[in-house]
């Protein structure tokens, strides 16, 4: 694409240029580049700014905002990196937290992904050795653009693999921009993903080089690919999956050749060692269900090394064919039968529920709530789809057609990684991520391929003058094309009107990507912004002013009960200690906090006395018309609370099967300590102009309980719009 | 009893009153302490004569114990002239020791502008302030309640010298007034209460009074302030202060209610402040105010020709006991704050103290940062202060800043007056930072080109 400068005296350029360069450095005609240097420097420059881009892109929120951690888990991480560069490794490698799961606690090195804190603490100690005096803060909102900008290189070198140099620019350029790869990246996103996609990448292109070379090098930077993506992030499951898988299809497609060999058990066994080094993951990966594909693959790698030999070293086809089949039906035997043996005695453990949701998207709705509560881990809807990879979504199907034609190791492994990621991005919304980089590169194939074909077109048109004037001096490339043109003089115009259409998709993507990333995935969600009446810009600061409260009002040692949604943020910026957080491993712990807050006051008093409460938080939006508040979460309160405590039940809380909180709404809903703590003294206040006092504005309706008597708890804090309300929780009276 | 304790105070008096040197006495004093906000501002008017027979060049000032620890600033001028034409004289206050000084009174020494002869007389205006000095009664009160306080004085002046004629007057922020002990005469006239005239008393005397009325300024008072001045020759002056603020009034009891905190303001946490105003610098840019977790929205900057105003809110109102920490960050100018000496060293003049209006500051320190090189600083001080010197790393540093240190406990906002620190600079170690960067790049190009042209192959291709 970068020939059309100067196509014809390059090799005169080339011998001139090259031996004397010092010499005539200065003179004018020197400063004109080789064809190659001149692309060289185009590609360069064009990653440079797609590098740029995809770095800037993503500093809306901090435009918008602030330079600030967003939404939920990012404090979490925040909270763990700050404690990393405080006390050390060792400290955090051993930390046990009694802020959170009171009076559990939580053993957080055993139990998170450190990658993501070990990279932010490492770019801040590298900063500070190079005297520069960054806050950690700072670093880590920062951290995911830059992976973010780390992965477009990755795709540019992903793309040129599996087609070339034209595809592998515009992939990068497509997945610096894309929405569904923005929305989690955005400065301040501090969140596994952030650093996983990237990982994620990485280990796929080197494992495609490394199946494409057969060079253990590559194989190996692949395992070390594989271990950071192992200490990122959980979807490191999706790799040791899709390879496996990747290599069955090629075996299965009669691709086995000694370079994926090579490949496949160098990255294979290394990973698996060095991802054993990671707490969490421990001996998962020879002893949980999850991990036996890739087990099995290995194994079957071995049966065909061995057939191979035994091929070579049999001459006889029909002795081979008989020991084929007896060695393949022995080892499917008794590869099965130590599969069966080691999930009976236990030594195996099944598949979770977070992997059987994957598979099936209707199984985390009816057997685990704390999964199916969560929004981001709903079904998508097409409108996400559209959302999040516009033109995208067209350009995938072609881009297949293209990889179809061309079918290699490489393009079977983008083609399968497209489609299995499709598929899981299709039941789980978060999952739109781990499909992104596969969509772009493949639409990537595809804009490069209608590109490359179109002007190549009308390239050739252009010189058909010129051979026609010169008689037949024209080139021997383009004599193929030559004739085609000559009979269909319509091409030339069709290929302009192609191009126009192709640059007019490509710019209205551009203008989708960067009007969704300023309008939507921006947020921090911990500051609510809205237009005012006069068009101003209201700020809605409550949480933070919450937790500070919280932080610089409560003694140190106040436990503080909420929804888990909060735990992590009262955690890191209370300082708090919370009762469930973020981290729902223990769903029995959750479904106490959640019979509490479904519970009568009094029952709920005695449950609260037996976790040692101080302080009640609740997130309320009837005020401001905030409408994710805990009231609109309540019936998933109620489910987890009921799933683990018979004596909660649904449909007490429902009228009708209706959800309602005005006149209407069941007597158990309108005096259970949520609808109490939400509303208590809210009867009292007009919210909207021409509406009864007590008119909830998320919901719409006005309360149906405006006489609320607190008999063990009294009103702490509540913050100036509302939405945050912070209850003490009052010692027993005096039983004399 | 009583006979013998007055004895012994005249006894300890006179042997005082000879010990420091002078035969003084106070022929009228009048004392008005203003108790409207919780910075007790005491303005006494002496006059003083030497009825001795040699030349008295100073005078002692005592305060009782419990006022002395409280004491944040003494001043003291003379007057000369009358009415119109009166002109103020500073003069030099400095705290001292007595030998025996009964039950541990504290002592300030005025040195008059000229010694004072026998029989001749002198006016002066004597400004002290107290901090801490009201003590809420009851100590919590509920949102609705209004803030009651205690101020505990003595009628009399504690002088060590025999005072012939005085009246003191109280100043509430309002008139309501709960008690007031009665020492004859005294009487209260709507926000003023009159203690006097008292004639001939003798050094030392003491008659204790509470006043309890209530106060509802903002108790707002800074636990720790640490001002941090960063000197860049590049042309700024970058000034960060880190505040833990706390509302130093009766404590808040039982339930914050935000229906009755938004709809009745005018009788619900009448104690409480939620905004905050701060008198910056001119031409000041810059701004920011954020705490540990971000940016606070709230706050309002109106710049001007001889002062700026920052008028801001914390994130919650302040009750009497809460906290809230925060840091305010702005920039001015250099060329407005850093001067050259005439002996060519550098000095910066900015002003001491703490930018919040009406505010106690228990423990202040201010940190001047000079840029990297600089050598022997000294500072210049209107009071004492703690001195000390450290090092501090910024951007690019490598031999690191040298960091004067100030410290200062009990300051108001009196002590809003310039300081100087003076240091020497040579202008060449400015381009050390760039410098640094440039090689940096050079050399990141030039190893760029090394590694294009040397092949680094074993293998022949």
């Amino acid at each position: 694409m970068a020939a059309n400068g100067s196509p014809k005296p390059e090799p005169m350029a080339a011998k001139k240029a090259s031996p004397d360069l010092l010499n005539s450095s200065f003179s004018f005609k020197s400063l004109k580049l080789k064809t190659k240097q001149q692309e060289l420097l185009l590609r360069v420059s064009i990653l440079g700014l797609v590098y740029v881009l995809a770095f800037i892109a993503r500093l809306f929120s901090v435009l918008r905002y602030e330079s600030m951690i967003h939404e939920f888990d990012p404090y979490f991480n925040y909270r763990t990196t700050l404690f990393l560069t405080e006390k050390g490794f060792y400290e955090f490698w051993n930390w046990f937290d009694s802020e959170s799961w009171y009076p559990l606690g939580r053993i957080i090195g055993g139990t998170l992904y450190p990658g993501l804190m070990v990279t932010a603490a490492l770019i801040y100690w590298t900063l500070r050795f190079l005297r520069f005096f960054v806050h950690i803060r700072e670093v880590c909102v920062l951290t995911a653009p830059f992976f973010a900008s780390n992965t477009t290189l990755v795709a540019y070198f992903f793309g040129k693999e599996i087609w070339d140099t034209g595809a592998g620019l515009v992939a990068a350029a497509l997945i610096a921009i894309c929405p569904g790869y923005i929305s989690r990246s955005v400065a301040g996103s501090y969140d596994n993903e952030a650093v996983a996609i990237f990982a994620l990448l990485l280990t796929f292109y080197l494992f495609v080089k490394a199946v494409k070379t057969g060079s253990l090098s590559w194989a190996l930077g692949s395992a070390f690919g594989y271990f950071y993506m192992v200490s990122a992030w959980g979807g490191y499951v999706f790799i040791i999956n899709l390879v496996p898988l990747y290599v069955l299809v090629l075996l299965i497609t009669g691709r086995y050749s000694m370079r994926l060999y090579v490949a496949y058990n160098c990255m294979y066994i290394l990973g698996m060692l060095l991802a054993m080094q990671i707490r969490f993951v421990g001996f998962q990966h020879v002893q949980s269900g999850e991990h036996m594909a890739a087990m099995g693959v290995f194994l079957l790698m071995q049966v065909f090394y061995f057939l191979d030999w035994v091929k070579h070293q049999l001459n006889d086809t029909k002795l081979f064919q008989t020991f084929l089949r007896i060695t393949v039906t022995s080892a499917i035997l008794v590869g099965g039968i130590a599969l069966g043996v080691g999930t009976a005695s236990g030594y195996i453990s099944p598949w979770t529920g977070r992997f059987y949701s994957l598979l099936d998207p209707t199984y985390a709705k009816d057997h685990i709530p704390i999964i199916a509560s969560v929004s981001e881990h709903q079904p998508t809807a097409w409108s996400s789809f559209m959302f999040d990879y516009h033109i995208l979504l067209f350009l995938f199907p072609a881009g297949l057609y293209f990889c179809f034609k061309r079918l290699s190791d490489a393009t079977i492994f983008i083609v399968m990684y497209g489609l299995t990621s499709l598929y899981f991005a299709g039941v789980m919304v978060r999952l739109i991520l781990v499909a992104t980089p596969a969509v772009c590169l493949i639409s990537a194939i595809a804009v490069s391929a209608t590109v490359k074909n179109l002007t190549s077109l009308l390239r050739t048109k252009q010189k058909v003058p010129q051979t026609g004037s010169a008689k037949g001096v024209g080139s021997s490339k383009s004599s193929s094309k030559v004739t085609l043109d000559q009979s269909q003089p319509f091409h030339k115009n069709g290929a302009i009107a192609l191009l126009v259409g192709v640059f007019y998709l490509l710019s209205r993507y551009a203008i989708h990507c960067t009007w969704v990333t300023s309008e939507a995935y921006s947020s921090p969600s911990i500051v609510l912004a809205a237009r005012g009446a006069h068009g101003n810009r209201i700020i809605f600061d409550d949480y933070r002013e919450a937790y500070y409260w919280l932080r610089q009002n409560t003694p140190t040692d106040a436990k503080v009960m909420s929804w888990w949604d909060y735990g992590y943020q009262i955690t890191a910026m209370g300082n708090r200690t919370v009762i469930v957080d973020n981290n729902t491993w223990n769903n029995t712990h959750i479904a106490t906090v959640g019979r509490a807050m479904s519970s009568y006051e009094d029952e709920a008093y005695d449950i609260m006395r037996s976790l040692d409460v101080n302080y009640v938080l609740v997130v309320f939006g009837g005020v401001t018309g905030y409408s994710s508040d805990d009231i609109n979460k309540f019936l998933w309160m109620v489910r987890i609370g009921g799933g683990v405590y018979p004596v909660i039940k649904e449909p007490d809380y429902l009228v009708n099967g209706e959800f309602r909180v005005d006149k209407g709404a069941s007597p158990k809903m309108l005096n259970c300590l949520m609808y109490k703590l939400c509303y208590y003294r809210f009867g009292e206040l007009v919210t909207e102009y021409g509406k009864p006092t007590g008119y909830d504005r998320a919901r719409g309706v006005e309360i149906g309980n405006k006489d609320i008597k607190l008999e063990h708890l009294e009103e702490a804090y509540t913050t100036s719009n509302w939405i945050v309300r912070i209850y003490r929780v009052k010692p027993p009276t005096n039983r004399l | 009893m009583a006979a013998r304790i007055w004895i012994f105070s005249v006894a300890v008096a006179l042997f005082l009153s000879f010990s420091s040197g002078h035969d003084l006495q106070i022929v009228n004093a009048e004392r008005r302490i203003d108790l409207s906000s919780h910075i007790v501002n005491a303005f006494l008017t002496l006059k003083v004569e030497n009825i001795g027979k040699d030349p008295a060049a100073d005078m002692l000032l005592a305060f009782p114990p419990t006022q002395i620890k409280h004491l944040s600033m003494v001043q003291a001028m003379a007057i000369t002239g009358k009415k119109k034409k009166k002109t103020y004289l500073p003069l030099d206050v400095k705290p001292t020791e007595q030998p025996d000084a009964p039950n541990d009174t504290g002592y300030f020494l005025v040195s008059f502008a000229t010694p004072l002869t026998p029989g001749e007389t002198v006016t002066l205006e004597v400004l002290y302030i107290l901090t801490h000095s009201l003590e809420p009664f009851p100590s919590e009160i509920a949102q609705s309640e209004s803030q009651l306080v205690y101020y505990r004085d003595s009628a009399v002046i504690l002088s060590p010298y025999h005072i012939k004629q005085q009246t003191t007057f109280f100043k509430t922020p309002s008139a309501r007034v709960e008690s007031f002990t009665s020492v004859d005469p005294a009487n209260r006239a709507g926000k003023e209460i009159k203690y006097g005239p008292y004639e001939d008393r003798a050094p030392y005397s003491y008659a204790p009074v509470i006043v309890h009325f209530e106060n509802n300024s903002p108790f707002v008072v800074v636990e720790e302030l640490v001002r941090e001045i960063e000197i860049s020759h590049w042309g700024s002056l970058q000034i960060t202060e880190h505040y833990r603020l706390t509302h130093g009034g009766a404590r808040h009891k039982g339930v914050f209610s935000r229906v009755d905190y938004q709809s009745r303001r005018s009788i619900s946490g009448s104690s409480s402040f939620n905004a905050l105003l701060a008198v910056l610098p001119p031409k000041v840019n810059s701004v920011y105010y954020r705490d540990n977790i971000g940016n606070i929205s709230t706050s309002h900057l109106r710049t001007g020709f001889k002062k700026s105003e920052l008028e801001f809110e914390p994130r919650y109102p302040l009750f009497g006991g809460w906290r809230a920490t925060f840091i305010i960050g702005y920039r001015v100018p250099l060329e407005d704050y850093l001067f050259e000496a005439p002996d060519g060293r550098r000095y910066l003049n900015f002003t001491f103290g703490c930018p919040l209006v009406e505010t106690i500051v228990n423990k202040l320190t201010i940190k001047v940062v000079l840029p990297e090189g600089s050598k022997d600083p000294s500072t210049v001080l209107p009071f004492t202060v703690n001195q000390d010197l450290q090092v501090k790393y910024s951007y690019l540093d490598i031999v690191g800043r040298t960091v004067v240190v100030l410290q200062k406990d009990n300051v108001v906002p009196t002590h809003n007056v310039p300081f100087q620190v003076y240091y020497t600079f040579k202008p060449i170690y400015m381009l050390a930072e760039p410098f640094m960067l440039v090689s940096a790049f050079f050399f990141v190009f030039v190893a760029s080109l090394a590694y294009v042209h040397i092949d680094l192959n074993i293998v022949k291709k």
